[in-house]
């Protein structure tokens, strides 16, 4: 009783150790993460809210002053003339890269995902672009698709005279998207390989055993199996083609017209050329709200069309 | 008996160092470290600008002077980059179309005062005309230190294979007008007789530097704004004429290399180039060919010179804008002026010379150099500029776009660019 007494645990105060072991690792888990979680705050969250507060005001950089102008950037944004014809171009070159770039990574990696005799160097090659330099590889394009640059004279070898591929603005466009997807098109389709080579072979041979043609068994085997390298790259793909900007500016430059002004290019111009660094801050403040509801929309769809084992 | 020649040792240990630490402290202290950001990475500019830090450094040791080559497309951008981001350099060059930007809004430090007061300067002696884009009420903001005429290079041995008449020639006959350059860059892009060579090449216009197409619309006395600056005129006669005419000269004559296509005159495949004068260094001495330089011709309004510019000056934002004043006054004193000008022709009236002037240009003749370089630097117009220049030039650039076509519709073009450029012109 005596023994009892001199333990006894003086009132309010918490029977067990403070440090317990479900503490210590918790403890432990945010030491690992610390160094990702600080750098997520000052380089990413910091920024963020700068960018937020600098659209807040006008900075003549020239002058040195910097005034608080309220929504005045936001009125801006929603009276700019050019905007629309700004968003219209990233539309059309977010869909066309995804389109030509997801179809053409998962037709390669169907055709390299074969066991034949040196498929190791087709796998090599088409993977390369992506190591190479963006702004190298975009002025090689950029020769290549002068009026007498390369492309041309190969149609020309068949008779055939080639357009002014960069001067006019449906060929810009798609030069644009066609330089982009041969540069990272690759990246995709190693992701594809990984995932078709995850597919079970069983779930083939049954489908064969059954009559299935080939086509069926893409479509109810394969696709189903690799939805979520599909939906990964989807969102890897729409994020990377809102943020093009070498290939625009070294290709075209945003013309002819604004035909391929995309918005990241746009918010250069606005910020960096003009001076204009508070209406610069807001488009950019309207570039990551297009990018979290495309990202969070994609997010949501994988319920409906991605197939998980379990 | 240790510890007291071990504390000796110490104290005048101490007493050798104290003194040299503090000399050095206090050299830091007084250093100046200056920078100026340049568009050139050419060695031979480089060293002369060398040069130049180290014979200001010899009357004052403690500054020291670097020059940081930005990127000749992108300059005016990372510099106002490096601005925004607290990051200004204490002197940079300025290209003339973005001068009224950096003289309006007072980014400049004024050196009318430290260039009067330094000896033997004479400030009186630079062209007025040359100063006007660089001042303010009275005050001269950024020194021009180079004014290069626009003329045109030619090449004779292409010009002679197809069968046309030289610019010598047509100079001789009285002609050098732009209805005959056409004729003969035509007679060259067209290659009914010599394949694959260009016609008439304006330098660096490359259908998105339109403000470059001022040395061909000059002559017809176009200019896309007002004098005053306040409005679009490029829908006013003169300039439809002279956009049709380049149209014509491009899409209808082949005398001008179309939208895409590249041609080199310094690689000796085109028949002429307009460029600036200070370009005659990339004349090729592997494979000479025979080259000439003459004047711009002949417009419908007469005889008429383009002059561009780039000025010095100095950052308000910088820590040492009194001392980087004083070593512009001594970049682009007389005699450095004239070392200044083998590349960068100066616009002091003394260096305006045939003799000076070939000192520093040996490749050029005497009559090449009256005819075409103090001529032009006397009389000549400065390139367009604007202020909020980056802003206007996007828009024309954007909106000529629509004439570089085969079937274009000049005028209705024009006006959509008036109606673009109009408000940001009054503003």
């Amino acid at each position: 009783m005596a023994v009892a007494q001199e333990h006894a645990i003086p009132e309010g105060r918490s029977s067990s150790p403070f440090w317990t072991v479900a503490r210590r690792d918790s403890l432990a888990g945010f030491l690992f993460i610390a160094p990702q979680l600080i750098g997520v705050v000052v380089f990413v969250l910091i920024p963020l809210g700068l960018v937020f507060w600098y659209s807040l005001h006008e900075w003549d950089v020239l002058a040195n002053t910097f005034t608080y102008t309220g929504a005045q950037n936001y009125r801006m944004l929603i009276e700019d003339t050019n905007l629309l014809e700004v968003l219209g171009a990233t539309a059309i070159f977010s869909a066309g890269l995804v389109v030509f770039n997801l179809s053409l990574a998962l037709l390669l990696a169907v055709l390299l995902n074969q066991k034949l005799a040196g498929i190791a160097i087709f796998r090599t090659l088409f993977f390369s672009p992506v190591v190479v330099s963006l702004v190298a590889w975009t002025i090689v394009w950029g020769f290549l698709l002068q009026k007498n640059g390369g492309i041309n004279g190969v149609l020309q070898v068949f008779g055939i005279e080639g357009p002014n591929w960069l001067r006019e603005e449906t060929t810009a466009m798609i030069s644009v998207i066609v330089v982009q997807v041969f540069k990272n098109v690759g990246l995709n389709m190693i992701l594809f390989l990984a995932a078709l080579q995850g597919v079970p072979n069983e779930l083939y041979e049954a489908a064969r055993i059954d009559g299935a043609p080939r086509f069926k068994q893409f479509r109810r085997i394969t696709l189903p199996l690799i939805s979520p390298t599909i939906l990964l790259t989807s969102i890897i793909t729409i994020v990377g083609s809102l943020q093009v900007f070498a290939q625009i500016a070294v290709l075209t430059q945003g013309g002819p017209g604004l035909s391929t002004t995309v918005l990241v290019y746009y918010l250069y111009q606005q910020a960096f050329q003009f001076h204009f660094f508070g209406y610069g801050s807001t488009l950019s403040i309207l570039l990551f709200l297009i990018v979290a509801v495309l990202t969070f929309a994609q997010w949501q769809m994988r319920k409906r069309i991605v197939f998980y084992e379990n | 008996m240790n510890y007291h020649k071990s504390l000796k040792s110490a104290v005048a240990a101490w007493a050798i160092a104290a003194p040299l630490a503090w000399s050095g402290f206090a050299n830091a202290q007084d250093a100046v470290n200056l920078r100026m950001t340049i568009w050139s990475a050419n060695e031979a500019h480089l060293k002369l600008f060398n040069e130049i830090a180290a014979g200001f450094k010899k009357d004052h040791p403690d500054v020291t002077v670097t020059y940081e080559s930005l990127p000749f497309d992108t300059y005016t951008t990372a510099l106002t980059t490096q601005i925004a981001g607290g990051n200004a350099p204490d002197m940079a060059w300025i290209f003339e179309t973005a001068a009224y930007d950096f003289v309006n809004s007072g980014a400049l430090y004024p050196l009318t005062d430290t260039l009067k007061a330094a000896k033997d300067y004479n400030l009186d002696e630079l062209s007025a005309t040359a100063a006007e884009r660089w001042s303010k009420d009275g005050k001269l903001y950024a020194y021009p230190f180079s004014t290069s005429p626009f003329a045109m290079f030619v090449n004779n041995d292409v010009i002679k294979a197809a069968g046309a008449k030289t610019p010598a020639e047509l100079i001789a006959a009285g002609h050098w007008t732009w209805d005959n350059a056409i004729a003969t860059a035509s007679a060259v892009g067209r290659g009914d007789k010599v394949a694959g060579k260009g016609g008439l090449i304006v330098r660096d216009f490359n259908y998105q530097m339109w403000q470059n197409l001022a040395s061909i619309w000059n002559g017809w006395g176009a200019s896309p704004w007002s004098a005053d600056g306040k409005t679009c005129s490029m829908t006013e006669k003169p300039m439809v004429d002279a956009l049709t005419f380049i149209h014509d000269a491009i899409f209808k004559k082949k005398a001008i290399p179309g939208p895409g296509e590249n041609v080199d005159f310094f690689a000796g495949n085109a028949a002429m180039t307009i460029t600036q004068i200070s370009r005659a260094s990339l004349l090729p001495k592997d494979k000479p060919f025979a080259w000439d330089l003459v004047p711009l011709p002949k417009g419908p309004a007469g005889d008429y010179a383009l002059i561009g510019q780039a000025g010095i000056g100095v950052m308000q934002a910088g820590k040492n804008a009194k001392t980087a004043a004083e070593f512009v006054a001594y970049m682009t004193n007389p005699q450095n002026s004239i070392k200044l000008s083998q590349f960068f022709p100066s616009a002091r009236k003394s260096l305006l010379n045939a003799e000076v002037l070939k000192k520093t240009n040996p490749l050029l003749s005497q009559e090449q150099l009256d005819k075409v370089v103090i001529s032009g630097i006397t009389t000549g117009k400065v390139i367009p500029g604007h202020t909020g220049f980056a802003q206007i030039q996007q828009a024309v650039r954007s909106g000529l776009d629509a004439v570089w076509r085969p079937d274009a519709d000049i005028p209705g073009t024009l006006q959509k660019i008036c109606g673009q450029i109009g408000p940001l012109l009054k503003r």
